[in-house]
């Protein structure tokens, strides 16, 4: 019980997580000033907006709506993204968790954040809001399809393992997924599920700032609003850390492979920085058929392409 | 200082309310998020949201229309939160100061931090008047 507690609140869980993702996100703000040749913000940055939100502002709950479900949403949201956290991050780091059949409950612990943003900002009663919150469910309609099409890839190029920790040792032992064709297409269609699970510029239609200012978030102020941004520091780990595990071999803690580790996740961190500043905001059509159509039809090539032995 | 002032020292988060504005200051606040000036380093940044606002800058005379929307702005803003007025018509009024439309500068509306004066005034000025604003709230 206790190991659990600990495994949930310290390590990988929410704490773990929470930091790392929090310097992954002042990453992700210093490569974008980068590239505008700009200074960018200190690294203690992330933790500042955190504890300022958390310790300082003022929550303001909405006059019409359901407060409890719009209040109690950033916490459901949270306890997802650590959940997913100890079950992406454990088998990565070469720890068992003894739990076969972890992959299909990551997948459905990965929805649970936008879900609960969803009925949040359904429930605090802002036209804009709720506008912002059918683009999401349009945008999950959308890519949850091909996110579900590369899990199934992935089970089924390493013979039909449904555990993470069984995937992630085959792979140490012939090789990493994203040496076979058919891995790097899975690597391209996962990068872009991955920045629309993390409304990142291409798809942040929901969040839009110079349309619905902020959208599914306009009315969250103060302590929940802080619960979203550790939610969003925690997500931006576990999502490399799941791309890390599926197709490039995992994050092993030892030795020099420290290292290895740090570098696949900055270098999938870095991608999605740099297609999040080469690219405009498409349109909800346009996003749900890019995925829909094109990063389907990508998947199923991939597919076709695994069993041929590519 | 306490761990409270220094995070909101260096998470000022800002929220652009434009008046009935010339589109000059706007075009200069603007340009303080631009690579030259780079508000960024200082942890500012431009936010949609009032909810979200620790700064209002407010710029443009505020004419009657103006007048219900600044003060629902305000009101929704998470407190604490500071206003800016900025150039010479969110400061006195300006040139429309006599307008029939005007509904007084913007310290008879809602109270204000901090002025920055000019016409408009330069990005340098923006930023050393938020510096100003930070040094007489957190010492």
């Amino acid at each position: 019980m206790a190991e659990h507690l600990f495994y949930f609140l310290i390590f990988p869980g929410l704490l773990f997580a929470g930091v790392a993702g929090g310097l992954l996100s002042w990453f992700d703000r210093k490569v974008t000033a980068w590239v505008q040749f700009r200074r960018g913000p200190v690294i203690m940055q992330p933790f500042y907006d955190f504890l300022k939100l958390l310790l300082v502002k003022e929550t303001i709950a909405p006059a019409r709506g359901s407060v409890l479900t719009f209040l109690s949403a950033p916490v459901a949201g949270m306890f997802g993204a650590s959940i997913s956290a100890v079950f992406v991050l454990l088998p990565a780091f070469g720890i068992t968790s003894g739990f076969r059949g972890d992959i299909i409950v990551i997948f459905y612990l990965l929805t649970i954040p936008s879900l609960s943003w969803i009925i949040g900002a359904l429930a605090s009663g802002n036209p804009l809001a709720s506008v912002g919150a059918s683009r999401e469910i349009k945008l999950l309609i959308g890519f949850e399809l091909t996110f579900l099409l590369i899990f199934a890839t992935v089970i089924m190029k390493s013979d039909m393992s449904i555990s993470l920790y069984e995937i992630i040792a085959r792979q140490q032992e012939s090789g990493a997924l994203i040496g076979s064709l058919s891995g790097v297409l899975l690597f391209i269609a996962l990068l872009f599920c991955i920045q629309a699970k993390m409304g990142m510029v291409p798809f942040d239609i929901a969040e839009a700032e110079t349309e619905l200012s902020e959208g599914t978030f306009i009315e969250y102020s103060g302590p929940p609003y802080a619960l979203i941004k550790f939610t969003k520091y925690i997500m931006l780990l576990v999502l490399p850390a799941l791309a890390a595990a599926f197709l490039l071999g995992g994050l092993p803690l030892t030795g020099i492979s420290i290292l290895w580790s740090l570098l696949k996740i900055l270098a999938v961190v870095l991608l999605l920085t740099l297609i999040r500043n080469t690219n405009p905001r498409v349109k909800v059509g346009q996003a749900m058929r890019f995925f829909l159509i094109w990063m389907n039809a990508l998947v199923i090539i991939a597919i076709i392409l695994s069993r041929l032995g590519l | 200082m306490g761990i409270k002032s220094l995070c909101l020292k260096k998470s000022l988060w800002l929220f652009h309310f434009g008046g009935a504005s010339c589109n000059n200051c706007d075009i200069e606040i603007l340009a303080c998020l631009t690579p030259r000036f780079d508000v960024e380093r200082f942890g500012m940044l431009l936010i949609g949201s009032p909810r979200h606002a620790d700064v209002i800058l407010v710029n443009g005379s505020i004419n009657k229309r103006d007048e219900q929307r600044l003060l629902e702005v305000y009101e929704a803003a998470a407190k604490p939160c500071f206003v800016v007025a900025i150039g010479a018509c969110g400061c006195t009024g300006g040139i429309f100061a006599e307008g029939h439309t005007f509904a007084g500068p913007v310290d008879r509306i809602i109270p204000v931090d901090a002025y920055i004066p000019g016409c408009p005034p330069k990005p340098e000025a923006i930023l050393a008047g938020v510096v100003k604003l930070v040094k007489a709230k957190f010492g």
